[in-house]
């Protein structure tokens, strides 16, 4: 394939390629060598803009917007939200290297796919073929936002309702995966399930909800009860439940 | 007339090639997460490329599930991260191999 130089576009164009792929790049270095996981997703909203400019300067401007949308205004605050919910916003020690001579081998591995991938691509014409004749132009009436609609809804419809499946397994399974292990099963006692963890942590320090358990097990008949309703509730506040 | 397909393929591949290394060198999940996000992301980029070279609306189509299925895929992954930091309070690709049956 035939590399034209920027210049040969207008100048608008490369000038407005060239500054979006310099924040695309930036961005992309920046999620890699943040050592704060918060820094790295604010980089990663930069890529993702720049990604989103690139999709306007090539008409994709449905496909910008979304991208803006889901991944900047949702993804990446899904990823945010983690990131404080779970603490772990501090520093880590890049310098630590628990498997000795990974990061050559990875840089030299990445090096040497990025430069087949280069060669294949431009040094052999193995990435293009030959224009599309069977696919919906691009350039329908209505631009790329009716385009798209319409091949979604005809051409790919299959694939479009099994996507809405595979929301609902998404979500069905987040909820699944994100709720307390005491929730699930109301009917024994915590702590069987404190001593089946792998983690050597004892009862009193797991969760909020196993702390303020009775410890004796003489009247875990009445008070299993009660414990099951506030746990079944599978609420927030019934941490805060005292027996 | 805007610029050439080929700029934009050699700038996704660099971007997936970043992605890549990311997800090897770090530590991190959710750093490795949005490193799988780099690559998802470079290779969107490219199938909007193929769709203006060959004018065919189907890349975008492509670019449009892709995005559901990132979507999905850090819903449930950040939902196990979440599920393994309670028993493990750090969340370190290390202390993944408590997945194991």
């Amino acid at each position: 394939m035939m590399v034209t130089p920027l210049f040969a576009a207008t100048t608008v164009d490369a000038l407005t390629f060239a500054v979006a792929a310099a924040i695309v790049l930036a961005g992309a270095i920046g999620v890699v060598v943040a050592r704060n996981p918060v820094h790295a997703a604010l980089m990663l909203v930069m890529t993702l803009f720049g990604v989103a400019v690139l999709f306007v300067e090539q008409q994709a401007n449905f496909l910008a917007a979304v991208q803006v949308i889901v991944y900047a205004g949702a993804i990446v605050v899904l990823f945010l939200f983690v990131i404080m919910f779970l603490g772990v916003d501090r520093e880590e020690n890049v310098a630590e290297e628990p498997l000795r001579g990974q990061r050559p081998l990875a840089v030299v591995l990445v090096v040497l796919g990025l430069a087949g991938l280069l060669l294949m691509g431009f040094g052999a014409h193995w990435s293009v073929g030959a224009r599309s004749v069977a696919g919906a132009s691009r350039n329908a009436s209505g631009g790329d936002v009716a385009a798209l609609g319409r091949s979604v809804f005809t051409t790919y419809l299959f694939a479009f309702e099994v996507t809405s499946a595979l929301l609902v397994i998404a979500v069905v399974g987040a909820v699944v995966l994100a709720r307390r292990p005491g929730a699930v099963r109301p009917g024994p006692d915590p702590d069987t399930d404190a001593d089946a963890m792998p983690a050597p942590i004892t009862g009193s320090d797991t969760t909020g909800a196993q702390e303020e358990e009775p410890p004796a097990d003489a009247d875990a008949g009445g008070d299993a009860d009660g414990g099951a309703v506030a746990r079944s509730g599978a609420e927030p506040h019934s941490e805060e439940v005292s027996p | 007339m805007s610029l050439s397909g080929a700029w934009y393929l050699g700038l996704a591949a660099v971007v997936f090639s970043i992605g890549t290394l990311g997800l090897l060198v770090r530590r991190n999940v959710l750093v490795m997460f949005m490193c799988v996000e780099l690559m998802l992301n470079a290779v969107n980029l490219t199938f909007v490329t193929f769709s203006r070279m060959l004018d065919d609306i189907g890349g975008q189509a492509l670019v449009f599930f892709t995005l559901v299925v990132a979507a999905a895929e850090v819903v449930v992954g950040l939902g196990i991260v979440v599920a393994i930091f309670r028993r493990r309070r750090s969340a370190t690709a290390d202390d993944f191999h408590i997945m194991r049956g």
